[in-house]
């Protein structure tokens, strides 16, 4: 592999060391999570696979007064009988600390392929959803939420 | 927070047959995300509860993972569409371990 010599002189092997401590200890803290992360967050699940537009709705507000409680409703078409259902919805933010928000996994018996709860979100960003059919194909929509107040303590 | 979680459930008890029912449930939980810092400035340790089951007569009917964006006092609906008489458990899953649990009765007719 070709690439600039480094000597692993004292100082340069003190100095590298102290660089990837700083990166790992304040990476976690400053960083936010952006589309990548949650593009990673998704390709660890279903990496490869393609994603088709529709059947996933997300019911979030435009507009958040409260970023510490922001309602959210996924909402999958689907029949629901045994051959034929919705196995797991994830949803990610795209703008807070971490990405994953929750995954919802229905079976046939829930009936319907709907359900809520309420999240925290830091700033205004993307929630991006993927819905997982029992068949195995996949679908993916996103919505943007405006937050007045952010929900991150500050 | 002291006291212990308790998880409040609304759930109709009689349901007619081919029906599908909302389930609304709300528990009392700080869900400290892990990303605060406390008045020492040191990073206040996560704890929140992770994942929600709702199983009837023992079969799985929704489940949920929560992340740390979950907000306090987690609340969580979902449906159901029972096709006998049985009972609904859920089961709340804390990061420390603990379980808190709620059963309703069903009645199918």
């Amino acid at each position: 592999m070709a690439g600039p010599i480094v000597y692993r002189t004292r100082r340069n092997v003190l100095h590298m060391a102290a660089l990837a401590a700083a990166a790992s200890v304040i990476a976690p803290r400053l960083s936010k999570a952006d589309a990548k992360a949650v593009e990673a967050e998704i390709k660890k699940l279903y990496d490869g696979k393609t994603m088709a537009e529709g059947r996933v709705k997300l019911d979030v507000p435009q507009i958040a007064e409260n970023g510490l409680v922001v309602p959210i409703t996924v909402d999958v078409e689907s029949p629901m009988t045994e051959q034929n259902y919705v196995k797991a919805v994830h949803v990610y933010a795209d703008g807070n600390p971490l990405p994953g928000v929750f995954t919802f996994r229905f079976s046939p018996l829930s009936g319907r392929a709907s359900a809520s709860t309420r999240m925290r979100l830091a700033q205004t960003q993307n929630i991006v959803a993927v819905a997982e059919m029992s068949d195995g194909s996949l679908f993916t929509t996103k919505a943007e939420v405006k937050v007045t107040i952010g929900g991150c303590g500050g | 927070m002291s006291t212990r979680p308790t998880p409040r459930v609304r759930v109709p008890a009689n349901i007619k047959a081919g029906d599908t029912v909302e389930v609304k449930t709300l528990i009392s939980h700080e869900m400290e995300s892990g990303q605060r810092r406390g008045q020492d400035g040191k990073p206040i340790p996560r704890k929140i509860i992770n994942r929600f089951t709702a199983t009837f007569n023992g079969k799985p009917v929704f489940d949920a993972d929560w992340h740390a964006a979950i907000s306090a006092n987690p609340y969580q609906s979902f449906f159901f569409k029972p096709s006998e008489s049985g009972e609904l458990k859920m089961v709340w899953k804390d990061d420390d371990g603990s379980e808190y649990t709620a059963t309703s009765r069903i009645t199918v007719s």
